[in-house]
């Protein structure tokens, strides 16, 4: 059986994110109610859902922009949250938190980038600061980063002067400086004019080409379909149904999952 | 017009009186208001609270009255009393004064700087520190320039406040003339030393706001 055989082969791939029975709860309401999810490395996850499902605010756990109450995540085998039987998720160190989140890198709906610095300055900001990298060292590494996303002639304007498109290439190309083994997004293309979503989507393709491990949280949903591996459906801090992009969209095994699909398509 | 440049060399006496206030006291509550005003966005209650009450209080009585108390009441004081000498205690009073309103404008700027520049940082790896001095305090020095100047405009003219200590800055020494010539030129000329000052303060607020913009281009 070929398809079995293949299966096994996808499971030797180590495994990038491992979140397990996650929850999370503003005040009086349940955001995340045992979330789990496994990401392989060079998987390419969509994660979709109404509003409020809960599918931001997961992706914001990942890489600890939000705290979880229970559950725990590891992310390339390194505990971020561990859990703890009838008490609150333990967190790592702060420096090994930031450590660990390190191996992330994420991009927002908002772009949020530096706009008292250019472009490049944008780009090579975290590798100097955080790594100690040398400017000279740093530069070069930017400005190939910006060729592949298509905005090297930018290089030295100041975000006000980009639209929302090449800001959020450039937001792209910030979080791959630091060289990180997953990438999370988080709505990316949700802030942009219609028109100007295809370039920040094929620059996601051309990314999910190479291999790279992503989680993407999108309302995309033709994204989702021809870029994805995997697509979970998330409704009400739930993971309702997660199978392969090509079986979800051609038969949603859940009322919900089809009713948000139709309205989706 | 001879008259008016006999007064030229005293008055330039008093503007040195006057612009070293200015200036030290500048120099030491920018730092002090900034330190003030990240202990008031500070998680920890307690500094928070104490730093709140400490600005209640700079900006709830009046400068002069700190003046005086500071040189006249400060060496009754147990512990904490010194006995400072006229211009080092006008210093102290002027410092920690406008440290207060000096610290409440970086508040407000710091506190304008949007979150996403905070998560922006955090998921590149910025520790806080590196998020303040790299991200957002560049951000928040474009904001505060235009109260900024005006705090500082005040400031000029808050230093002729130093005649209760008896100290000749332009003003004092502008009046001490009045009264010997029986004139009021020296008014005049005091009022045109204050506006040469504010003139070129203002000047450079406004260039730097204008090299502050091009990040808004």
């Amino acid at each position: 059986m070929p398809s079995t055989t293949s299966n096994a082969a996808a499971d030797a791939r180590p495994v990038m994110i491992d979140a397990r029975q996650v929850s999370k709860s503003f005040g009086a309401t349940r955001v995340l109610d045992q979330v789990s999810l496994t990401l392989r490395k060079g998987e390419v996850v969509a994660v979709i859902g109404p509003s409020g499902s809960g599918k931001s605010t997961f992706l914001r756990c990942l890489i600890h922009l939000e705290t979880i109450d229970q559950g725990s995540i590891h992310i390339e085998g390194e505990a971020l949250a561990t859990a703890v039987p009838d008490g609150p998720s333990r967190y790592a160190r702060d420096a090994d938190v930031r450590r660990i989140c390190r191996k992330m890198g994420m991009v927002f709906q908002s772009f949020n980038l530096f706009p008292h610095m250019t472009v490049l300055q944008n780009i090579i900001e975290a590798p100097v600061t955080v790594q100690g990298v040398p400017r000279d060292a740093a530069i070069p590494k930017a400005e190939a980063l910006l060729r592949k996303v298509g905005l090297l002639n930018k290089r030295d304007n100041y975000p006000a002067r980009l639209s929302g498109g090449q800001k959020q290439r450039v937001a792209i190309a910030r979080a791959l400086a630091m060289e990180p083994d997953i990438m999370l997004f988080d709505e990316p293309t949700s802030a942009l004019d219609p028109e100007l979503t295809g370039e920040v989507l094929r620059t996601m393709r051309q990314l999910a080409d190479e291999h790279m491990t992503m989680l993407v949280v999108t309302h995309e949903m033709g994204f989702a379909r021809e870029a994805a591996h995997r697509v979970v459906f998330m409704d009400e801090g739930r993971i309702v149904e997660e199978a392969s992009a090509e079986a979800f969209f051609r038969a949603p095994q859940q009322a919900r999952a089809r009713a948000f699909l139709g309205q989706m398509l | 017009m001879d008259y008016v440049v006999s007064l030229l060399g005293p008055m330039a006496q008093g503007a040195k009186t006057t612009l070293t206030l200015f200036f030290v006291t500048f120099a030491l509550a920018v730092p002090l208001g900034l330190l003030l005003a990240l202990a008031r966005i500070s998680h920890w209650r307690l500094l928070s609270q104490l730093v709140n009450g400490y600005i209640w209080l700079m900006r709830g009585t009046p400068l002069m009255l700190q003046m005086l108390f500071i040189y006249f009441a400060l060496p009754f004081v147990p512990v904490v009393g010194v006995r400072l000498p006229d211009f080092p205690a006008a210093i102290v009073a002027f410092t920690l004064n406008y440290a207060a309103y000096f610290a409440e404008i970086f508040r407000a700027g710091i506190q304008s700087v949007d979150r996403g520049q905070y998560e922006g940082s955090k998921v590149l790896g910025m520790t806080y520190l590196q998020t303040l001095r790299r991200i957002v305090l560049p951000q928040m020095v474009q904001r505060v320039l235009p109260p900024m100047s005006n705090e500082t405009i005040t400031l000029v003219k808050d230093t002729s406040l130093i005649y209760v200590l008896a100290l000749n800055d332009i003003l004092r020494t502008a009046r001490g003339i009045v009264q010997r010539d029986f004139t009021t030129t020296p008014f005049l000329v005091a009022a045109a030393f204050y506006l040469v000052m504010t003139l070129v303060l203002t000047w450079l607020f406004q260039h730097m706001e204008k090299r502050y913009a091009k990040y808004d281009q």
